[in-house]
């Protein structure tokens, strides 16, 4: 059971001794980055590695926390995916219609700019309508977003004919250049929408909102919460979320197109949930998403260096991920149990 | 009264105790809920435990089911001790509690909720949902309350919850029935009622452990009572001994007097006023007037539309006819924000699923109302203000916690209720509405928590009561609208009417309102 943000009164000693999960996924992460440094000292635990490690996981994070901020509602946003890839081909496609090939740095700029902002635009866009159908027309989270995932794809299909649209190098550095010239961008990209996620749930009215709502709707109701107005807000800034990805991914691939990375969503759930963020609602910190990362990248990286010698060693990403997650259910539940048992039952009344 | 289940009535043990606890103690996380606690009930006995908000009744009852083990100290049921009781054991020795939160199935109806305990206790593996309607409405023509069978419990109201659960615990074979604040939300025919079931499963050896914090209540059933003071027993006695000013001493340790309300009649603009409101089986041509400094009354008996009058000005339930007047103007209050706006603040009454948010900290709990004005000129939020209004509440309404951060699940009923009014009081509202504001609160908090709510009336906010509690009503309010059937039966100016009086015009209102009984 993870305890909900200390959102204002710093408790150090309470918050760690009631946040199991969090210090499970801290031990977690330890163990596996000590055992991988000690089975391949020669290649794990090296300054290339650590590049190589930062760089392919930031799109998952932004997405888990995402799928994060949408479950502490008690809902969820499937639609993630297919939202960057709707605006990820948007802004390919403003950047062939605006950036000509011999265009000046002032329209290259100018360009881009409007790329982007495009590509947040369809990503509120899209979020708005998801919380639209949750918030008004009262759907269900998981069939309303699996309806537009399905919808937004199909738009996406629709307007490249099932192509790949190029975005003629314009945003490549995005994928390619490091910050001081060792930090990958899409690394920095994820810290700095970790903090700002940090800030909003833990410092904001709309933050406590969020967790209030998802532990008691019909309370938050009656508190005078703006229920579908904090709805709608969460799933817009889970479109917007998308939309950063899409930027990375168009950075890293220097094309969008309607069909990429769709095992992200289910990867990215994996990752809230292995951060402990409850799916009926109001707890889950984006400490916990930054260390569950952490984990799966390690354990995966890890397996991959164990195992490369092994045909098929990569296919045991996947089979790693499983087991780390299994583990760590495995092992709260078993806290929770005995948290739960007579002995220490919470009291309810 | 109808056919009524047999009962084996053990008369061979009525001498023996069934129940015996002997010295038990029990700590949470350094709190010490139960400090060397004994407790004998023998069969046939009406116990009942009396005690301040956190005194530790709950933890008795729970470890008398088997839910809690204590720390030390052991149980004695039926002459077999236990050296570590789990909830089975204790079902199986006969032992049937409602909880203060009555653990209902939300999901099932009404009389599945009464009939399938009954039928899983008897191993029946095919459950005969034949029988499940006849359980039922037995139980509930033994306590003379009519429910409709088919509907999902989730959706009844408080008063009726506790209805269900009493029925539940009443169809099983019980040899003690524990009921730990089960008659909160009841009124006084409900609770007539239920107490002459009680006499009659007495007479056949079946004993009770009654919590209530309404001591007339308690006076009237109980053979011995029990009163705890932060987790000691106090006194252990026969109800003749006592009488409430000494039970409430005994509670608190102090002597308790409380004065009426010195309302100063003014000429002011009413701040509400609400013309032929009516909302079409709910309630009927409603019509009164709240102005600043007043403290209205209304009470009524389950049925008589209040809550639904209190719903339709907070927002929530859509009149039909009728008009809301703030503050002389016309007012559209379609929903709970435009209620909000209009200045109006609601204390709901039930306080599990519409006032708390049970697994966030007591701080958030408190602060939800009034979050978007406790924020730095950044907008960020002001930690400092944050904590100043979280310790304010926390002592002004003496919320017993020794750590705010703790999830409002941690706290004793009482002063659950107690964050519930915090958060509401907080957020300053200029017409309050509270339902129930006391419910479950002790004597001695509740004339703390009285003395509140008149100074928020004395510094001109106009304040509704929603209340079955007379002496409450009384001490609290310049006026008294009496509700029968969705109308108002009679407006009673506070010196101009006794307890008895307006008990008796409440019970005739009964016979009235519901002949068959
Ligand atoms: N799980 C728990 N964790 C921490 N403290 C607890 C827990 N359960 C009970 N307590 C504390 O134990 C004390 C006794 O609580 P209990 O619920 O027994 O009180 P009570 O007499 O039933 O009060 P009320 O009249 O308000 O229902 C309280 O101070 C309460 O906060
Ligand atoms: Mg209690």
């Amino acid at each position: 059971m993870s305890a909900p943000d200390a959102s204002y009164k710093p408790l150090p000693k309470a918050r760690l001794a009631l946040d199991g999960n969090l210090l499970r996924l801290l031990i977690a992460c330890v163990t596996i980055f000590v055992a991988m440094s000690l089975l391949k000292p020669d290649v794990f635990p090296t300054p290339e590695n650590f590049l190589s490690m930062g760089s392919q996981f930031p799109e998952i994070g932004i997405l888990a926390i995402a799928i994060m901020i949408t479950m502490l509602t008690g809902g969820i946003d499937l639609s993630v995916v297919s939202v960057a890839n709707l605006s990820g081909v948007l802004a390919a496609l403003v950047i062939r219609a605006l950036i000509p090939p011999n265009a000046t740095d002032g329209q290259v700029i100018l360009g881009l700019i409007i790329a982007v902002a495009v590509a947040f635009l369809a990503g509120a866009v899209a979020g708005l309508i998801n919380g639209a159908l949750i918030a008004y027309v009262n759907l269900t989270p998981i069939l309303a977003t699996l309806g537009t995932m399905t919808l937004y794809t199909g738009l996406t299909v629709a307007m490249t004919r099932g192509n790949a649209v190029f975005a003629e190098n314009r945003l490549t550095f995005i994928g390619t250049a490091n910050l001081l010239g060792i930090i990958p961008i899409p690394l920095v990209i994820f810290a700095v929408v970790v903090v700002i996620f940090a800030v909003v749930l833990n410092r904001t009215s709309f933050g406590l909102k969020l967790y209030m709502l998802g532990s008691n709707m019909n309370a938050a109701r009656f508190s005078g919460i703006n229920v579908r107005r904090v709805l709608l807000m969460t799933y817009m800034l889970s479109g917007l979320l998308a939309a950063v990805v899409a930027i990375i991914f168009l950075g890293r691939n220097n094309s969008a197109k309607w069909d990429f990375a769709p095992s992200y969503v289910l990867q990215a759930i994996v990752v809230a949930v292995l951060a402990g963020v409850n799916p009926s609602g109001g707890s889950g910190r984006i400490a916990g998403i930054v260390l569950a990362i952490l984990a799966l990248q390690f354990v995966s990286t890890g397996m991959n260096m164990l195992l490369f010698t092994i045909s098929g060693g990569q296919f045991f990403k996947e089979f790693a991920w499983g087991a780390l997650l299994l583990i760590i259910m495995v092992a709260n539940s078993y806290s929770e149990g005995r948290r739960l048992s007579p002995r220490h039952k919470p009291k309810t009344d | 009264m109808t056919g009524r289940a047999s009962l084996p009535a053990p008369q061979h043990l009525m001498a023996d105790a069934f129940l015996t606890l002997n010295h038990i103690s029990k700590s949470f996380a350094g709190v010490q809920a139960l400090d060397d606690v004994s407790l004998v009930v023998k069969p046939g006995e009406a116990h009942c435990l009396v005690g301040e908000n956190g005194s530790g009744k709950s933890t008795l009852i729970k470890i008398i089911a088997g839910v809690v083990t204590p720390d030390s100290g052991d149980i004695v049921i039926n002459g077999r001790s236990f050296q570590r009781l789990y909830p089975m054991d204790a079902i199986r020795e006969g032992i049937q509690v409602i909880y203060q939160d009555f653990s209902l199935f939300p999901n099932l109806t009404v009389a599945e909720n009464i009939a399938l305990n009954y039928q899983l206790s008897r191993n029946v593996r095919v459950v005969r949902w034949g029988q499940v309607h006849q359980i039922a409405q037995t139980a509930l023509d033994k306590i003379g309350v009519r429910l409709p069978l088919d509907v999902e419990v989730e959706s009844i109201s408080v008063a009726d919850k506790q209805l269900v659960a009493i029925c539940r615990a009443l169809v099983q074979n019980a040899r003690l029935i524990i009921m730990d604040e089960a008659t909160t939300a009841l009124t006084e025919k409900e609770i007539r009622a239920l107490f002459r079931v009680i006499r009659n499963v007495q007479q056949e050896g079946v004993a009770v452990l009654f919590v209530s914090h309404k001591l007339n209540e308690v006076l009237e059933i109980a053979d011995k009572v029990m009163i705890i003071r932060n987790g000691r027993v106090v006194v252990d006695t026969d109800v003749a001994s006592l009488d409430r000013s000494k039970l409430t001493y005994y509670m608190t340790g102090r002597q308790i007097e409380e004065a009426d309300y010195d309302y100063r009649p003014t000429n002011e603009q009413p701040l509400l006023e609400v013309r032929h409101l009516s909302s079409r089986g709910n309630f009927e041509d409603i019509s009164f007037a709240l102005r600043p400094g007043e403290i209205l009354g209304i009470t009524g008996l389950l049925g008589s539309g209040r809550t639904e009058l209190a719903l339709s000005l907070f927002g929530v339930l859509p009149v039909d006819s009728g008009e809301i007047l703030i503050d002389g103007q016309p007012a559209h209050v379609r929903d709970i924000q435009s209620a909000i706006h209009h200045g109006i603040g609601y204390v709901p009454e039930d306080r599990l699923t519409e006032g708390l948010f049970l697994d966030q900290s007591i701080s958030r709990n408190i602060v939800i109302r009034t979050i978007d004005t406790l924020t730095r000129p950044g907008g960020l939020l002001s930690i400092s203000q944050v904590n100043r209004q979280v310790r304010y509440w926390v002592e002004q309404l003496s919320i017993k916690t020794h750590d705010p951060e703790l999830p409002a699940k941690s706290l004793s009923g009482g002063n659950q209720q107690r964050v519930v009014l915090a958060k509401w009081l907080a957020s300053k509202p200029r017409i309050l509405i509270l339902n129930g504001p006391t419910v479950g609160v002790d004597v001695g908090s509740k004339m703390e928590l009285h003395e509140i709510i008149k100074n928020l009336a004395r510094e001109g906010i106009g304040i509704l009561v929603i209340s079955d509690d007379i002496p409450e009503l009384l001490h609290l309010c310049n006026r008294i609208l009496l509700m029968r059937r969705g109308r108002v039966a009679g407006v009673f100016d506070r010196p101009e009417i006794t307890e008895a009086e307006l008990t008796a015009r409440l019970t005739e209102a009964t016979s009235m309102a519901r002949p068959a009984g």
